[in-house]
């Protein structure tokens, strides 16, 4: 991204409200506290980059945004309204908000195409011609308009997650969450999706993105949030994280991951 | 020993017609419980997996007592229960009405065995499929009818089909809901001839006719139809 993007974008970002918020988040598997007290704002065009070792709670938090995982304490907005508990409340709301899966989770025996239509035509009642012309025009963007009559098992993982990506798009989403996207290909496939991903967030797609890849946070993050032991120790813009982080953990953390 | 006992056909012949409608009594019945228990097997299914714990426990519940209750029983509760007590009377025709406790008999029974096949089937679905399903804003429904049972139905066809192939061969217990399928005609006719082995062999190639191409069909579903991973 240029210099002057950025800085549109930075600009874009202090003033948009808040979209997501979430206020003293607990969860809990079983005896394990894997959510401590998570306040968490994501304002409107944000790109939020949530890093950390594993098993510190990236991902379940990355979950409980669309309440894919329940939370057991605290409040999660979205756009000024609750989480709803269940229902049809619930099912609108998550169509607001795009999921972005590691195991990318296509739908196995819908064609590419039809992966990306399903959503809008059953759940927005978009005509189907209309829907499938959106379609096309995303998965262009994604460049993998070429695969469209093909099954997910036929494509590259890549490919299969450009395709996952331009599915969560085609509910034209408030923001999307990107749980570990690159995390299960092959180191050539990753730029593929990470260009996708780096395009999305100069387009102004607020974003929550879970992930190892230092380079994306680096480039596109306008927040960095290290999580570890269920909790949010830092939060801070990508530079300052980077060249000077305040925690011990984090410290520790960047050192093990950075010089090799 | 009586050569003449193992080669006589005469008895299958005269009567080939009989034998004939007799079948496709059999046909009728199993078509109609097939469907039937395919639509029936399926909602309970769908109930089993549920998050509504009281729709859980009532497909539960079922599953536990059809499944466990020889199917003779069903039969004779829907011809002696319905019919006779109740006086559930659904044709004044005692064959028509025989026809459909016996339909009604036989779905309700191979229903729970076609449920256990496909929640067999839901649990080789996985668990991604439904998490993207819902996160596209799908209903727990929709996700269960776009996206997981197309899927589920896909692995279970081969099992699928040993359960109807068993229902083919059930059918000749429908008598006991006083329907006169293939079966009642044999032993009809092994009371007019006698206990001939060219009678019961008739029978046992008819109903081979019957569940061999049954079950090369649902073989061949099962590989036209998997789902590449």
């Amino acid at each position: 991204m240029t210099d002057t993007g950025k800085a549109a974008q930075e600009a874009d970002v202090s003033g948009g409200g808040p979209l997501v918020v979430l206020e003293n988040v607990n969860k809990y598997f079983g005896e394990l506290h894997v959510l401590k007290d998570i306040d968490l704002t994501i304002h409107r065009g944000e790109v939020v980059v949530v890093i950390g070792p594993s098993g510190g709670g990236k991902s379940t938090l990355c979950r409980t945004i669309n309440r894919l995982e329940p939370i057991d304490d605290g409040t999660i907005r979205i756009d000024g309204h609750l989480l709803p508990e269940d229902g049809k409340e619930l099912a609108q709301l998550r169509a607001d908000v795009g999921m972005v899966f590691q195991s990318f989770n296509l739908f196995a025996h819908k064609t590419i195409l039809q992966n990306v239509t399903l959503g809008p035509t059953k759940v927005k009642k978009t005509p189907a011609a209309e829907a499938e012309k959106y379609a096309m025009e995303l998965l262009e963007r994604v460049g993998i308009a070429s695969q469209a009559e093909k099954y997910p098992a036929q494509l590259s993982g890549g490919q299969q997650q450009r395709a996952a990506i331009a599915r969560a798009l085609a509910m034209r989403p408030k923001v999307m969450l990107f749980d570990e996207p690159t995390s299960a290909l092959d180191p050539e496939m990753i730029k593929e999706v990470l260009d996708v991903m780096t395009n999305l967030a100069a387009e102004g797609m607020t974003m929550v993105v879970v992930t190892h890849e230092m380079g994306f946070a680096r480039a596109s993050a306008n927040k960095v949030v290290f999580m570890a032991d269920g909790q949010i120790v830092e939060e801070n813009t990508p530079e300052e994280f980077f060249t000077n982080a305040q925690s011990d953990r984090a410290k520790d953390f960047l050192s093990k991951i950075l010089t090799h | 020993m009586n050569l003449h006992a193992l080669l006589d056909f005469g008895p299958l012949q005269q009567n080939f017609g009989t034998v004939l409608k007799a079948f496709w009594g059999t046909i009728r019945l199993a078509l109609l419980s097939g469907i039937g228990s395919l639509i029936l097997g399926t909602v309970l299914a769908a109930m089993r997996v549920s998050p509504t714990p009281v729709l859980r426990g009532a497909g539960a519940l079922y599953i536990y007592v059809f499944r466990n209750t020889p199917l003779t029983l069903v039969l004779l509760f829907c011809s002696l229960g319905l019919s006779d007590t109740l006086h559930l009377q659904i044709s004044h025709d005692p064959s028509t009405n025989g026809f459909w406790l016996a339909t009604i008999g036989m779905t309700i029974y191979t229903a729970s065995f076609v449920c256990e096949s496909l929640r067999a089937g839901i649990n080789t679905v996985p668990l991604g499929q439904a998490e993207a399903a819902r996160s596209i804003g799908l209903t727990f429904t929709q996700s269960l009818r776009l996206v997981v049972l197309p899927q589920a139905f896909r692995t279970v066809i081969a099992p699928l089909g040993s359960v109807f192939i068993a229902m083919i061969k059930n059918t000749t217990v429908a008598l006991a809901a006083g329907y006169f399928e293939a079966s009642a005609e044999m032993k009809q006719m092994f009371d007019t001839y006698g206990g001939t082995i060219p009678i019961f062999l008739g029978f046992a190639i008819g109903f081979m006719v019957l569940t061999l191409p049954t079950g090369f069909f649902f073989g061949w579903l099962s590989k036209r139809l998997a789902v590449a991973r």
